[in-house]
């Protein structure tokens, strides 16, 4: 990968000033994958592709424009800036428009651990070998769980670059790998299908699960789905297992990004130094943290990364904000730009002390949450109505499963209503929680 | 934009435009095809695209910004049995596209068995005619038709808060070259147009959206149609002010005619795709010509209808759809949306059904326009058999697992039947289903078939795809609704 790359950023940023743009910027990834699935002992897809991608923004005064494309040509390029700058002067004059102040110091990407070389000396036999193993122990497990829909092993590196006519210039190199399964298991008593999966992501190859525990716990999520009914509509405690608290993570990171907030799109829009949750909620979004998924020296924008409490036991302090969104709610700009709006970095509520064992023992009856389906969730009300699988648990006991019931609630009062966060967080996408429990939700079954 | 490739394209074809620009004349093409089956295989493919795209995006009464793209690659495929190679590159060139088939042919490991593919080029049906193709109009022509939308919101309810609007519009050329011989080009419009509004009332705030999505040129859209569109969503976000939470527990549903094919998409749609049958992953597998559904119920997917957005004139594999596929007739089931792998496997003829995102993705069976046939009740009549129920006009989206087949779909504009009647809106929630026990639990089916001319997108292990979808008013006896109050 390449310094031609840094080159061409350069070019691209002079063409742009001399056909008259104020200010401009450039991206450009460069990205390498590889990657298997193999299904019943099978290769059903071996994929294996270099790309590459640019992005611009030019600015006349206070007004933008942007393009993006994957023909790097130079004709095409360099027609896609002069028309940049000529789209730009019918864009509406923005106030709040603009690049971010340069801020010279960010952290050095070998600090964040963002990039294995074993990756460079990884081949198309290994990768077929790793997913091809984690489905053959996956099916060997239980003599109920006979299909698969495959197991998959993927890996990713790719090259960023940036730079801005303010003097922002920064790049990185960065990796990913992926191991994941899909199960199939039929019921032995009422001949019902279930399926779940399991996976495991890292940015160093060592640091993967193994191909035995990516498998287990595949197994493990389909085995206990087993003669799973519905029940009753009525309101009950919800616990969450750590990957559907996280989808909670995910929708709440659009309740508080800074374009929510100005558009007035989230129920939290108003609610700024409030307490909108209860004394054991505290939620970060860490662009620092060593190894993390979301992890990276800076923004899209080319702000500088950061470790930002949003909610602190309860009390919201901060919304997470690109450049824009922060000058137009006098704020700081938290290094979560896209240069359109937010993205996260890593974020994920801070761990308690209980295990999920304790949780699920505190309460006389709940509902244990296992997976969620659907969409469902208004972030300008804060209305909540999902899909859910789980387990029906009572006093730490597991009853029997649960199917075919939705959950519903409004976040608000989901927020306030957390009473136990556990200490098993799993950071293993961008979002991360632990077990969490909430006090009454209404489940709609029968 | 003014770029040589995309206007050779347009006034002569995408087949010779890429020859011309990019070298892949057929004789390179052929070479290619031969590289990728140099160590065997039964099949191969090269997927070339250029797309060029714009788009618009007004919020706050301003034009905030405009954006383009271009972006092109090709990808190709060799497969043996169930097994495929994939390759692909954005740096188009005979010479990179030779690389590719290199490593896409790492999958098989024999002999070759092919000397020359001698592509011959196949004509394409035009299904979606263009005049003004809507990614070479004047930038200005398409920002009057924000501020239009805009105003007419506002002009519609002096509640409206917030409004955001966004044009996007996308010309892609395909072309497609395989080891069958068959060489075929595409010219692949699509435009969108969405109004989403926050109607605010003594502070409970309350969203509204409507947009729409076709593959048309700009001389299908109008000023007019902006503004009708702006309305609708800001009547239904004003409506939603007086929403009262929706109820929880197993009650009969109404579908409105239209949109509410989104149900369908997901309960029988996804679980009919033939790659989750050939391989056992969905209820439906080995169901062929058995009855899985109330006889009320005929289901088809129709890539042949004009400029809806899930119409082809060829799909992601070169195969020419020729008629709608019937996947369930009277109740039964009768056919499975194909792609070319899985119908050879399963002995069974493509549909035309393998689709993909783009020059990155292998194709894989997919739905196009999907729709419920028409029935004989009356639409009224529906509403007025229902004494306790809820009438769902519009969905935010849905989502299945193929193989228990539960599926869910979340209502955005919904309301209450009580004694026959409309009642009051209610707030959204998400109705939960298993696909057979809901196709069988259908009672009445209107004769107001509505294809709806929304912008839906489907989603599958990773690749998006515009599709579009359509219902009559139908009636399920009973569904798990997920309100709030139990």
């Amino acid at each position: 990968m390449s310094e031609e790359l840094g080159t061409l950023a350069e070019r691209l940023l002079a063409h742009a000033r001399q056909c008259g743009a104020d200010q401009s910027e450039v991206w450009l990834q460069e990205a390498s994958q590889l990657s298997a699935t193999v299904r019943l002992g099978v290769v059903e897809e071996l994929r294996q592709a270099t790309s590459r991608v640019l992005s611009l923004r030019v600015f006349l005064g206070q007004r933008v424009a942007r393009a993006s494309a994957s023909d790097l040509s130079w004709e095409t390029l360099e027609q896609l800036v002069r028309r940049a700058i000529a789209r730009a002067r019918l864009a509406s004059e923005d106030l709040f428009a603009g690049l971010p102040e340069y801020s010279p110091s960010f952290p050095s990407p070998e600090t964040l651990a963002l990039y294995d070389p074993e990756f460079e000396r990884l081949r198309a036999e290994e990768v077929i070998a790793r997913a091809r193993e984690t489905e053959r122990i996956g099916l060997s497990l239980d003599a109920r769980v006979r299909n698969s829909g495959g197991a998959s092993f993927r890996a990713v590196r790719s090259m960023v670059w940036g730079a801005n006519s303010r003097g922002f210039r920064g790049h990185f190199r960065q990796s990913t790998a992926s191991l994941s399964v899909n199960l199939l298991g039929e019921s032995s008593s009422d001949g019902a299908q279930v399926s779940d999966y399991w996976y495991s992501v890292s940015r160093q190859l060592a640091r993967l699960e193994s191909c035995e525990e990516v498998a287990r716990r595949a197994v493990e999520r389909v085995r206990r789905q087993f003669g799973a009914r519905k029940i009753p509509t009525h309101e009950v405690p919800v616990v969450f297992e750590p990957l559907t608290a996280a989808e909670l993570l995910s929708d709440l990171f659009g309740a508080v990004c800074g374009e929510s907030i100005y558009l007035k799109r989230s129920f939290l829009a108003e609610s700024l130094r409030q307490k909108v949750a209860s004394e054991y909620v505290t939620l970060v979004d860490d662009g620092l943290l060593p190894g993390g998924l979301g992890t990276r020296p800076f923004d899209a924008e080319g702000v500088a990364s950061q470790r930002t409490v949003v909610i602190e036991r309860g009390m919201l302090n901060n919304f997470l904000c690109g450049a824009y969104a922060a000058r137009k709610l006098g704020l700081a700009a938290t290094g979560n730009g896209t240069g359109d709006g937010e993205a996260p970095t890593n974020f994920y509520l801070v761990p308690g002390f209980s295990s999920a064992e304790e949780i699920l023992a505190s309460a006389d009856e709940c509902l244990y949450v296992t997976r969620l389906l659907g969409q469902g969730v208004n972030l300008v009300t804060g209305d909540y109505s999902r899909g859910a699988f789980g387990l029906w648990v009572e006093k730490g006991e597991i009853v029997h499963p649960v199917h075919e019931i939705t959950i519903s609630g409004n976040l608000r009062q989901m927020l306030a209503g957390v009473e136990q966060v556990g200490n098993d967080l799993d950071l293993r996408s961008q979002f991360g929680a632990p077990t969490i429990r909430i006090r009454a939700m209404t489940v709609a079954g029968t | 934009m003014a770029i040589p490739f995309v206007e050779f394209a347009l006034s002569n074809s995408p087949t010779a435009a890429f020859a011309r620009y990019y070298g892949l004349e057929p004789s390179e093409l052929d070479a290619v095809l031969r590289r990728a089956l140099a160590c065997g295989g039964d099949f191969a493919d090269i997927y070339v695209e250029y797309r060029e795209g714009s788009s618009l995006h007004l919020e706050e009464d301003l034009l905030k910004e405009t954006r383009e793209v271009v972006a092109l690659g090709a990808g190709v495929r060799v497969v043996v049995g169930e097994q495929s190679g994939y390759a692909y590159t954005n740096e188009l060139s005979a010479a990179n596209l030779l690389q590719a088939a290199e490593v896409a042919a790492q999958i098989a490991a024999g002999p070759s068995r092919i000397e020359a593919v001698n592509l011959q080029a196949a004509l394409v049906p035009g299904r979606y005619p263009v005049r003004l193709p809507a990614t070479r109009t004047d930038i200005a022509e398409k920002a009057d038709f924000l501020f239009a939308a805009n105003q007419a919101t506002r002009n519609e309810d002096a509640r409206i808060r917030d409004v955001q609007v966004t044009w996007s519009d996308e010309l892609r050329f395909i072309l497609l070259a395989n080891s069958a011989g068959e060489l075929v080009s595409d010219t692949q419009p699509l435009v969108t147009f969405s109004v989403s509004v926050i109607a605010e009332s003594n502070g409970e705030r309350q969203a509204g959206w409507k947009n729409f999505g076709k593959r048309v040129g700009l001389e299908a859209f109008s000023r007019q149609q902006a503004e009708t569109l702006a309305q609708e969503a800001a009547r239904q976000a004003v409506t939603l002010l007086a929403a009262r939470p929706a109820p929880a527990g197993e009650l009969p549903v109404v579908l409105a005619a239209g949109a509410s094919g989104v149900l369908l998409h997901e309960a029988v749609g996804h679980p009919l795709e033939a790659d989750f049958n050939r391989k056992k992953l969905s209820v439906f597998s080995g169901c062929l010509g058995e009855k899985v559904a109330s006889e009320l119920c005929t289901v088809v997917d129709d890539a042949t209808l004009a400029s809806l957005r899930g119409s082809l004139n060829v799909d992601g594999e070169g195969t020419i759809p020729r008629a709608s596929t019937v996947l369930i007739t009277c109740g039964v089931l009768r056919a499975y949306l194909q792609d070319r792998l899985s119908a050879r496997l399963m002995k069974l003829a493509p549909t035309g059904n393998g689709r993909r995102q783009d020059y990155a993705h292998i194709p894989i069976p997919r739905m196009t326009n999907t729709y419920l046939a028409a029935g004989t009740n009356d639409p009224e009549e529906i509403i007025r058999s229902v004494a306790r129920g809820i009438y769902c006009k519009s969905f935010t989206g849905g989502q299945v697992e193929p193989a228990g087949g539960k599926f869910t779909f979340s209502m955005h504009e919904a309301y209450l039947i009580e004694d026959g009647h409309l009642t009051y809106p209610i707030k959204g929630a998400t109705l939960i289903g298993s696909g057979v026990e809901i196709l069988n639990n259908i009672v009445a089916v209107g004769h107001d078939l509505e294809l709806d001319l929304g912008a839906w997108a489907c989603s599958k292990q990773g690749q998006a795809v515009p599709v579009s979808v359509g219902t009559p008013t139908v009636k399920i006896a009973r569904m798990t609704v997920g309100g709030q109050r139990a």
